[in-house]
């Protein structure tokens, strides 16, 4: 896949405040690329930048190879999503879509042709002529998206879209927002906090903290391969654990040594490890390496989390089966269970 | 009891209204009248209009009154909403001091607004007279003009100039095609403020003007001594035009509602 | 947007001219002596003191008391009417409200020479009183008649804010008062005074503040002879021509006004 953006030391202060700490990044043609941190992160920040709503403090922005951080918004061939949609309200639907190829001055039947294809699109047939103040949240989202869509960019921007839905609206959306994707065939940059939400849609996750990109991949690399803690904390749960990387494919922690599937590291180097609930199943404590009290038991719906306390620290399990509390039990897992990653405060 | 207590209410607010109305219609009565006094009705004229019309000073009054609120209004109603517009996206530190100082001209008596740019132009060396009398009417109409728009301006979706741009509006057409119409009512009801702010104005204008240049005003403050049928004549057709401006300013907004309620039902 | 913060330029600019400067030249005249011309910048409190002396004292009791006088009565005629209108439909309410605030919008001078046709000495009221066989009441340029001009000038004035409180108030508020066991009157003095008070103390300031500053009213309807504070403003820049002591006293108002407007701000921080 082509390079479309290519972001290069991107940084930014607001007064005194250093709200982007010089990040880099590649996005690519098709990409369905996802920002995803929590509040203050720098996430919409690059995000504006991007769209030409505020200048970089340094740095610079390369789109198919030129830079485009002094271009105006309206000289840039993408588009964006607002997160409260910023439909025009004395505009309908039909002239809300139709705005950037009004402005572009282009033919009344070529506008009309592509405003009801978009609208189409969006499922949003014949509903040109409606009051957009009078629409559902879900509707004005769709209007917003085709008003976006219907100048063609090469890139569209999201800036956290489906906050304002409700949760069975959500997950709708996202479906579709991937369709549409896939469908149109361009890239999208969304921005949001919801890491269900980036996992469940992107082809490429970047997790952001402070400013900083903390790490970028697959929605199964961040979420199996997590590199440092706060990617292995911020995406789903987790029971990170400090260790000893003895060689390659062999850890230590908790005072068992452990097969597992990493390698690359120093011998003896001080590791953290990183256990997902799901991945560990509670058995009869004379099979197993680490054993301890089940202190609580709390029903999910789709499963159960159980805490274990050893004499070393309490377990997050997430099983299907039932436990009792006070019963002692047992906590396997298995070598590709254990993800190793770099302890925090060394990258 | 309910139908009492209404008829009482009533009666108080008719006598209320008596009292407001009482001497403007005495005024409006007596114009038409065929002779100078005030007691006795002797007939119907419009005599006094027809002096109205010959006498020259009146005449220069009413175009000086009725141009400078024009000229005033369109400038300040500019002005002002520029600057409302500017405002919504300016620092915090700006913002407040602009708002404070654009409340000086309104918070203050008209008084020491007049004396303050009496001063102003007597140092500055401006020969006072149509000009000075213009500025000072800009000077004290934008401000009501802003706190007409200001409000309007940021109860918008922060966004909306943003969405414009991003769909490839430059900053102007962006401001024409979305911002502007969205504002309209603000503006407009900041510009009727500012007309009749500046057509009502006495205080400012008789400090800041000279050589000569009287708006209606200052006519009638100079005829305090005896009562003059000619302004009775000047009052009533003042009070009309007034009266029916603002009927219409609020009737047909109500008109428009049920014109459109209609198209809906 | 970005680009929109430059709009405010240029009412930086004018503002700063027309409206800050002015101001800090009256506070330059009022604190130096000097005259118009040349601008000896001695600096004294010679024109504060000059307002002390008796003639000028007395200049500023006689318009608090009239302004006390005009409040009182407009409060007296206001409230009553604010309540009144309150009780009927909304878009009565609405048609009433236009109907008060109508004559302002008219030419203040126009209004207030209307009245001479009512009280001069050979106008209206003395003509009917003349048909019922009483003698003619001089009623121009008298207290009567300045406090006249000004209650129907600054009425409206009054019952705006008043109407406004009343309108907004909840009327559950009442009915809980019923409820509880209060008759009529109680409940008007418990919950219906008290919670109207913000409206009510805004037209109080309001009305005593334009009274005291008003100078056309006492000019047309007191004579040459009558002085508010407003009138020996004017007479020391246009007659007199002592400069720094018309601009002492413009100081001394403006400051009054400004202080209380802020303090009615913190009491009552309603914004329109």
């Amino acid at each position: 896949m082509n390079k479309l953006i290519e972001i290069r030391n991107l940084t930014k202060n607001f007064d005194d405040q250093q709200v982007l700490r010089g990040i880099n990044l590649d996005i690519h043609e098709n990409e369905f690329l996802t920002l995803l941190g929590p509040s203050g992160c720098g996430k919409t920040t690059t995000l504006r930048i991007i769209a030409g709503f505020e200048d970089p403090s340094d740095g610079e922005v390369l789109f198919n190879g030129i830079e485009i951080s002094k271009l105006p918004p309206y000289k840039r061939e993408v588009n964006t999503v607002f997160q409260k949609y910023a439909l025009f309200p004395h505009m309908n639907v039909f002239d809300n879509v139709a705005f950037g190829l009004t402005i572009k001055k282009t033919e009344k039947l070529v506008v009309k042709q592509k405003v009801d294809r978009m609208l189409k699109l969006v499922g949003l047939e014949g509903f040109g002529n409606r009051d957009v103040t009078l629409l559902s949240g879900g509707q004005q989202q769709r209007v917003a998206i085709a008003r976006a869509l219907v100048n063609e960019p090469k890139v569209l921007l999201l800036d956290e879209p489906l906050g304002a839905l409700d949760a069975k609206m959500r997950k709708e959306m996202q479906a579709e927002l991937k369709n549409i994707q896939q469908e149109v065939g361009i890239t999208f940059i969304y921005v949001t906090h919801d890491q269900e939400e980036a996992l469940t849609m992107s082809d490429t996750v970047v997790v952001m903290n402070d400013g900083d990109i903390q790490q970028i991949g697959s929605p199964t690399d961040i979420y199996n391969e997590p590199e440092n803690r706060f990617v292995a904390e911020f995406i789903g749960e987790s029971n990170i654990i400090e260790g000893i990387m003895i060689e390659d494919y062999l850890v230590k922690f908790d005072g068992v040594r452990f097969q597992c599937v990493d390698k690359g590291f120093e011998n003896n180097e001080a590791i953290e490890v990183v256990l997902r609930p799901e991945d560990l199943d509670i058995v009869s404590p004379d099979h197993a390496e680490i054993v301890g009290e089940v202190k609580s038991v709390t029903f999910k719906g789709v499963h159960y989390e159980i805490l274990v306390e050893t004499d070393k620290r309490i377990y997050m399990v997430h099983t299907t089966d039932y436990s009792e509390i006070g019963l002692w039990v047992g906590l396997s897992l298995g070598p590709e269970d254990i993800h190793v990653m770099y302890p925090m405060g060394s990258y | 009891m309910k139908k009492k207590k209404h008829i009482f209410s009533g009666l108080y607010i008719a006598l209320c209204f008596i009292f407001f109305y009482l001497p403007i219609i005495i005024t409006m009565i007596f114009s038409f009248n065929s002779s100078k006094s005030l007691t006795h009705f002797t007939g119907f004229s419009l005599k006094w209009y027809q002096e109205l019309i010959n006498n020259q000073e009146i005449v220069s009054a009413v175009y000086v009154s009725v141009t400078i609120a024009i000229l005033a209004t369109v400038i300040s109603t500019v002005l002002g909403t520029v600057t409302a517009i500017g405002l919504s996206k300016s620092r915090k530190f700006l913002k407040e001091y602009l708002l404070n100082v654009n409340n000086i001209p309104i918070l203050n008596p008209e008084i020491v607004t007049a004396i303050g740019l009496m001063i102003l132009f007597s140092s500055i060396g401006i020969a006072k007279g149509y000009m000075t009398m213009l500025l000072a009417h800009i000077c004290f109409c934008t401000p009501y003009v802003i706190t007409s728009v200001y409000p309007k301006v940021r109860s918008l979706d922060p966004n909306l100039a943003n969405a414009a741009m991003d769909l490839g509006a430059t900053p102007v057409q962006a401001l024409t095609k979305v911002i502007l119409p969205l504002i309209r009512p603000g503006i407009f009801a900041g510009a009727l403020l500012a007309f009749t702010m500046s057509f009502d104005d006495f205080v400012i204008s008789y400090f800041v003007t000279g050589n000569g240049v009287k708006n209606i005003s200052i006519i009638v403050y100079n005829m305090t001594k005896r009562t003059n049928p000619t302004i009775n004549a000047l009052s009533t057709i003042v009070i009309v035009v007034i009266i029916l401006i603002l009927l219409a300013v609020n009737i047909v907004p109500i008109l428009k509602k049920s014109k459109e309620r209609k198209f809906e039902g | 947007m970005k680009h929109f913060k430059h709009l405010t330029k240029p009412y930086i600019v004018w503002s700063f001219i027309l409206i800050v400067i002015p101001l800090l030249l009256i506070a330059l005249y009022a604190f130096t002596t000097g005259g118009n011309a040349v601008k000896i910048l001695e600096f004294t409190l010679k024109n504060f003191i000059k307002f002390l002396e008796p003639t000028y004292i007395s200049v500023f009791f006689k318009s608090v008391k009239l302004g006390l006088l005009t409040t009182g009565i407009c409060l007296l005629m206001g409230y009553p009417l604010a309540y009144f209108i309150s009780r009927f439909k909304d878009k009565t309410q609405d048609l009433l409200i236009l109907g008060v605030t109508i004559p302002m919008w008219i030419n203040l001078l126009l209004r207030t020479y209307a009245w001479l046709n009512l009280l001069a000495d050979n106008g209206i009221i003395n003509n009917l009183l003349a048909m019922l066989g009483i003698s003619p009441i001089s009623m121009m340029y008298t207290d009567f008649s300045v406090t006249l001009g000004m209650v129907c000038n600054f009425l409206p004035l009054m019952i705006i804010p008043i109407h406004t409180s009343l309108r907004k108030m909840d009327n559950s508020l009442i009915e809980a008062a019923y409820d509880l066991g209060a008759n009529r009157i109680q409940a008007f003095r418990r919950i219906i005074l008290k919670l109207s008070m913000p409206g009510v103390l805004n037209g109080i300031v309001m009305v005593f503040l334009m009274s005291i500053s008003t100078f056309v009213i006492p000019k047309l309807l007191g004579g040459g002879q009558y002085l508010l504070i407003g009138n020996l403003i004017e007479s020391q820049f246009i007659s007199v021509g002592d400069w720094n002591f018309g601009s002492a006293i413009s100081l001394l108002l403006a400051v009054i006004i400004l202080i209380s407007m802020r303090l009615m701000k913190k009491i009552d921080p309603q914004e329109d």
